[in-house]
């Protein structure tokens, strides 16, 4: 397996007006070819790939939530997708419209359909357009972020199902990103979770799901309750307080004002991420801490 | 009418059995526009059947879940309850009499709370005010023991979550965050003190750590308040940590309903059974997903609504059992299946009629 991207130590902060508001603090990350990542928590969104600008469409392509307010009303959804295969590609008209019929029948869209204006369709065929265009110069890393919040839960279980497909057939490398675990844990092989601008909890994706190692993970684990769980009935679960203001991050563990399981290190100690298992798990809490298997050069004496 | 929630254990609330709203035989249509010319050419505008026939009772410190894809009709139910909606046939009881012409001391009693909360605030006034308008509408200065404005808008806040209230009065609704704008809009509920409560997805636009919160409120204020409470939502987990009774809507009828363990664990209707096999979960994705766009309330099929996907027609079953031409010809209605647990489907009335009686 190679690496299709490596992230190490990305910061990313905004420049606003009340001074600069730190997004995303310094993230590493490893995408391998085939592989999916999913990616979660309340601010992950900061992290939307203006880095990526440069290998974008060829390299790596988006598929972005609200798949309506992405189109173009006033072009043919065809000409949309064919557009970004003569920019980036350098490929005449008609080579161009052979490869966009291809692309809908990839989708599951008749090809006629390619034919209509963005209006004419629905949610869901929207969204199948916007997978097209992502697709349409054949990257071999696709972001797709919050693929189908805007759609209908059974609308949203088809374009998850073709979106998995078409991972496998073309052996694709994805990046999803959502804040539903219950939807990542379904699509993705390895889960990333974050909070306040870092990754707090990664490993395989079923294994964070059903047995959460940071408190964090476990209450966003929580929001998403199985259907038959007695533990959850008439018992929803939720953690108090809001999420951080990224100006404005508390001290030692970020996430320890909320934490019910706090204790009095965790204001003092900004722990890194430390191994938690097998299979690549590692969690930046202070409760799954063992010094000798801690990973990186900070830790903590 | 036996109690819907004594099979089920702790934390149901066993309710006293009164029925505080009563819906029967609503319909809603909404009216397509036709141009000048083609309206004088006889042509006829489309007519949406939102809702189109439905009969269900609230009872007092229920909380029932109305469930289904976009454009089954349930927000159009919602609103028709608070009055927002005229039904086009059918009625609407509060405590046994139909809802007034006048609907002003109706409104004091059923509150609504919306779906997007930042949508909802005025952005221009306090929070207080927000949430004091609603009792300067009613002409209200005073409580029932002769408290001052200022203490109810506090009490209501409180209830709400938001304490201490003063630190919120004179804020507005930018300055806090969104878990707390949800908070605020069913403050502004509360201060009127209703008996019943509709909310309209009330947790969608949260953050998943947060929407926990919301829904722990909402349970607390029934605890507390007694509040009787109907949520909309497109969200059957949701459902299962908050709802007594279910009830499944697809295409302007109600196809199941029933105490929330039947209709989710005992599912009857194909159609719920689709749903329940799209809630996302671990491993999934090789499940049966059903195809096609949600259906279109201007042109609802023959026979059972929902034929045209049902995978009990189009695997051959129905056929096998001999009920095909009736799923595909013959309209039905709801049937009870089990003591609180309707449901309108031929198969599931076959499989009850037949053989061993319902668990």
């Amino acid at each position: 397996m190679s690496e299709v991207l490596r992230l190490r130590d990305l910061r990313i902060t905004y420049r606003t007006e009340s001074g600069e508001v730190p997004a995303v603090r310094g993230v590493d990350l490893d995408i391998q070819t085939g592989e999916v990542i999913g990616l979660a928590g309340e601010d992950v969104l900061a992290m939307k790939p203006g880095r990526l600008r440069a290998v974008r469409w060829t390299g790596a392509s988006i598929v972005f939530q609200g798949a309506m307010h992405a189109l173009n009303p006033v072009q043919k959804v065809g000409d949309q997708i064919g557009e970004a295969i003569t920019i980036h590609q350098q490929a005449g008209e008609r080579e161009a419209r052979i490869r966009v019929d291809s692309l809908l029948e990839q989708v599951g869209l008749p090809t006629r359909r390619g034919q209509d204006y963005p209006h004419e369709l629905s949610g869901g065929q929207k969204q199948r357009v916007m997978i097209a265009m992502a697709l349409a110069c054949a990257p071999s890393l696709v972001i797709a972020d919050e693929p189908t919040t805007a759609l209908d839960v059974m609308v949203q279980a088809q374009v998850l199902r073709l979106m998995k497909e078409l991972q496998n057939d073309l052996g694709l490398s994805m990046i999803f990103i959502t804040h539903d675990l219950s939807v990542l844990v379904e699509t993705s092989d390895r889960l990333a979770i974050m909070y306040a601008g870092r990754i707090i909890e990664e490993g395989p994706a079923e294994q964070v799901f059903h047995d959460p190692k940071h408190p964090y993970t476990e209450a966003l684990s929580a929001a998403f309750p199985e259907i038959g769980d007695m533990r959850f009935r008439w018992h929803p679960t939720g953690l108090g307080g809001d999420p951080p203001d990224p100006a404005d991050v508390p001290s030692g563990c970020s996430f320890h004002p909320r934490c019910p399981k706090a204790f009095d290190e965790c204001p003092q100690i900004d722990p890194p991420l430390y191994d938690a298992g097998p299979g690549g798990r590692r969690a930046a809490c202070l409760l799954v801490r063992s010094p000798a298997a801690a990973v990186g050069s900070e830790v903590p004496r | 009418m036996s109690q819907v929630a004594e099979t089920t254990g702790s934390g149901a609330w066993a309710g006293d059995g009164e029925v505080v709203i009563e819906v029967q035989d609503l319909h809603v249509s909404f009216q397509g526009r036709v141009g000048v010319f083609k309206g004088l050419s006889g042509k006829q505008p489309v007519v949406s059947r939102a809702v189109d026939g439905i009969n269900f009772q609230l009872r007092r410190g229920e909380v029932l879940a109305l469930a289904g894809e976009s454009g089954c009709g349930k927000t159009t139910t919602a609103r028709a309850i608070m009055g927002l909606q005229p039904p086009e046939s059918g009625q609407i009881l509060f405590e046994g009499e139909p809802l007034p012409r006048n609907l002003k001391p109706y409104r004091r009693k059923v509150q609504m709370v919306f779906q997007d909360p930042t949508g909802t605030l005025n952005p221009r006034q306090t929070i207080y005010e927000i949430v004091a308008e609603g009792l300067r509408i009613h002409g209200i200065d005073r409580g029932p023991n002769g408290e001052p404005e200022e203490q109810l808008v506090g009490r209501a806040l409180s209830h709400a979550g938001l304490r201490p209230p003063e630190r919120f009065f004179l804020r507005y609704p930018h300055e806090v965050s969104g878990g707390q704008r949800q908070r605020v809009v069913i403050a502004g509920a509360l201060v009127l003190e209703p008996e019943v409560i509709v909310a309209d997805e009330p947790v969608s636009n949260l953050d998943a750590s947060v929407r926990g919160e919301i829904l722990q409120l909402l349970m607390k204020l029934r605890e507390d308040l007694g509040l009787t409470i109907i949520i909309v939502t497109h969200d059957l987990g949701l459902a299962w940590t908050v709802a007594d009774r279910v009830a499944i809507m697809y295409l302007g009828r109600i196809v199941e309903i029933g105490p929330a363990e039947d209709v989710l664990l005992r599912a009857e209707h194909p159609y719920t059974k689709a749903l329940l096999d799209v809630v996302p979960e671990a491993g999934g994705l090789d499940r049966p997903i059903l195809t096609g766009e949600p259906p279109d309330p201007t042109r609802i099929p023959e026979g059972c609504r929902f034929h045209p996907r049902c995978p009990v027609v189009e695997s051959g079953r129905a056929a096998e059992l001999g009920i095909e031409s009736r799923c595909r010809g013959e309209d039905l209605g709801l049937r009870h299946l089990a003591p609180d647990h309707e449901a309108a489907c031929y198969e599931a009335f076959l499989r009850h009629e037949g053989g061993a009686a319902p668990a």
